[in-house]
């Protein structure tokens, strides 16, 4: 097995009196898809924001390819090549999916002084159009604004935009909640094709079929705590619900 | 909808029966934009509301050819329009961040009277004197913007309140300055260039600055980052945070961008009425607001043009000339201004609903062609 691209040891964050995360340990590795599944309140979005530079931990450290860093910022997670998608997606509405991919990263033409520099849109919309087929992603029009498209393509966008930037780690927190039968293929199609770039991928999911579809390794959350880490292929559905439930307990870190 | 039947075949083609509207390669989609690039121009609200102004244009031509259509008349107009403009270039920018800036028209009064003031205590007639004024009304300007820029940014107060509380500062402490007395000693180097001077036989230098100030500002906002941002803030403040876009830094550039752009109306008022004319801005922010919503900018942000901004300044600028003209009262020219502003939100609304369903955003569809089928 070989280190862990992100890792968490002892991470704690507590919102007033509500302990969210509670000495919790968590790590992802290179070319995995890594599911992260809980019950509502088991401190998903909690440790997702805190990875991703959204949310200050309490105590515990967190560690990147080995060395332990101070997450404060998304762009510091970014500039990581560490990539979330939320759940709102996050998405300008009214800009179009190229706009979207290079938001806050435009590709400049030299310009005076920087500022008054035009956007190259040619070579923008050329490298879009590349990482939308490369994920196999449907995008109708690169031109529409984005808001005028379908839960699908918006998710596909988002998650082109992620992969697009992250060279590390993807978040992917529920991308498929909204989606239909095909469109979560594609969803779990593209999550496969980007683990087999060699990009750790965090799946969260509340539907047990994707997570043993998808995954290798599963870490399940409860009250704050992992619950147990297990490898996918030895454990089964019966058994990850009765771990978020605490009806069970195995393998417990 | 032959466009819609054309797709599906070719999708039954490659993706086989069972694909859905969703699976449409990305090489079609381009293929089918290139095709219909040009008339996409004419779906823009910005270009429905210009066909709207040449036809207002052509019917007082037609009433009154000797009088309207008659270039010296035309350059009155433009002439008129020429101060609200620059106002509307600022106002663009902020009604696309989903703001507001009802303060246009004090600072304006108050950037013309320290100007006025500062250029009465130097003294003189010349460039120099005017130099300084120019500077001084551009950042009293600024100072104004910058104040309510990072009162909407930082302190979160809504934009309505603060730009009506500077409204009601600005123009408050520019009657304390002058003690309510109107100041009309101008330097006349202003006043016989910028106030009523003409460049390459008859176009107003008033109206060559308007222009200038306008062309920058549809560059910076259509073709720059600092435009794109723009446009990100107004559509999802949120999303614009997360992707590291300095949202309150970019706020206050915006308000100062309106507000120093008020002080240049200032020192251009100054010029062209050789006078502080306190009184004479009580309008100008809602009529600066209406020509930007009339263009097609969206009051909810993510949405509008330049382009559209100066044409919804020339429908009540030809309007109110063209009523004079043909001897209607004038007054009616308030309520046919109100009525394009109601029907020029309807038609907003109505565009953002459809776009929210997914629709096509085109107007003419909407209107006259009621598709049968879904």
């Amino acid at each position: 097995m070989s280190t862990p691209v992100l890792e968490a040891r002892g991470i704690s964050r507590a919102f007033g009196h509500v302990r969210a995360l509670d000495d919790l340990d968590f790590e992802v590795y290179p070319g995995e898809v890594t599911a992260l599944i809980g019950d509502n309140g088991a401190g998903k979005s909690t440790l997702v924001k805190a990875l991703s530079g959204n949310l200050a931990i309490d105590t515990g450290t967190i560690t990147f390819e080995g060395e332990e860093i101070q997450l404060t910022t998304p762009m510091q997670a970014s500039a990581l090549g560490i990539e979330t998608v939320h759940q709102d997606l996050a998405l300008a509405p009214h800009l179009d999916p190229v706009q979207n991919m290079y938001l806050g990263r435009e590709v400049m033409n030299k310009g005076i002084a920087g500022f008054f520099g035009t956007m190259n849109t040619k070579a923008m919309a050329k490298e879009s159009r590349r990482a939308f087929d490369e994920l196999g992603a449907t995008v109708r029009s690169l031109t529409s604004p984005v808001g005028s498209m379908s839960g699908g393509q918006r998710q596909a966008i988002a998650i082109a935009r992620a992969v697009h930037w992250a060279n590390k780690v993807v978040f992917l927190d529920e991308p498929t909640a909204a989606l239909g039968v095909r469109q979560t293929k594609n969803v779990l199609e593209t999550i496969r094709r980007v683990r087999d770039k060699g990009i750790a991928v965090v799946f969260i999911s509340h539907s047990m079929p994707h997570v043993m579809e998808v995954s290798d390794r599963i870490q399940v959350l409860r009250l704050g705590h992992r619950a147990a880490s297990l490898d996918a292929k030895d454990t089964n559905m019966e058994e990850l619900v009765g771990l978020m439930t605490g009806a069970s307990t195995r393998g417990a870190a | 909808m032959s466009d819609d039947v054309r797709e599906d075949d070719i999708k039954k083609a490659e993706f086989g029966p069972e694909a859905g509207p969703e699976t449409i390669s990305i090489n079609m989609a381009v293929e089918r934009e290139s095709k219909s690039r040009v008339p996409r121009i004419f779906k823009a609200q910005a270009f429905q509301i210009f066909i709207v102004l040449i036809v207002i244009v052509i019917i007082f031509s037609i009433m009154a050819p000797n009088t309207f259509a008659q270039l010296s008349n035309l350059r009155l107009v433009v002439q008129n329009a020429s101060i609200l403009g620059v106002l509307g270039v600022g106002m663009t920018f902020i009604i696309i961040t989903s703001g507001i800036d009802l303060s246009v028209g004090s600072v304006l009064v108050f950037s013309g009277v320290v100007s006025a003031m500062v250029m009465r205590a130097v003294g003189g007639d010349g460039w120099g004197v005017a130099t300084i004024g120019i500077l001084v009304a551009i950042a009293s300007g600024l100072a104004w913007g910058i104040f309510n820029g990072l009162l909407i940014s930082k302190a979160k107060v809504p934009p309505l309140i603060v730009t009506l509380g500077s409204l009601g500062m600005a123009l408050g402490l520019a009657q304390i300055i002058t003690g309510g007395i109107d100041i009309r000693q101008v330097p006349s180097v202003l006043t016989s260039t910028i106030g009523y001077g003409n460049v390459l036989g008859g176009i107003p230098i008033i109206s060559v600055i308007a222009l200038v100030v306008i062309l920058i500002g549809a560059f910076v906002l259509h073709k720059t980052k600092f435009g794109l941002y723009t446009y990100a803030i107004g559509s999802s403040e949120e999303a614009a945070r997360r992707v590291g876009v300095k949202v309150d830094r970019h706020l206050i550039k915006v308000y100062g961008m309106s507000g120093a752009l008020a002080g240049v109306a200032g020192i251009l008022s100054l010029s062209q009425f050789s006078t502080t004319a306190i009184a004479g801005q009580s309008q100008t922010n809602l009529n600066v607001i209406a020509a930007v919503v009339i263009g097609g900018t969206s009051l909810f942000g993510g949405y509008g043009t330049i382009f559209g901004t100066v044409v919804g300044l020339f429908i009540p600028a030809v309007l109110q000339n063209g009523f004079v003209i043909t001897g209607v009262q004038p007054f009616w020219q308030q309520v046919a201004v109100g009525a394009v502003l109601i029907a020029a939100v309807y038609v907003d609304q109505v565009r953002r609903a459809s776009a929210a369903r997914g629709a096509s955003t085109s107007l003419w569809r909407h209107f006259f062609a009621r598709r049968k089928n879904t």
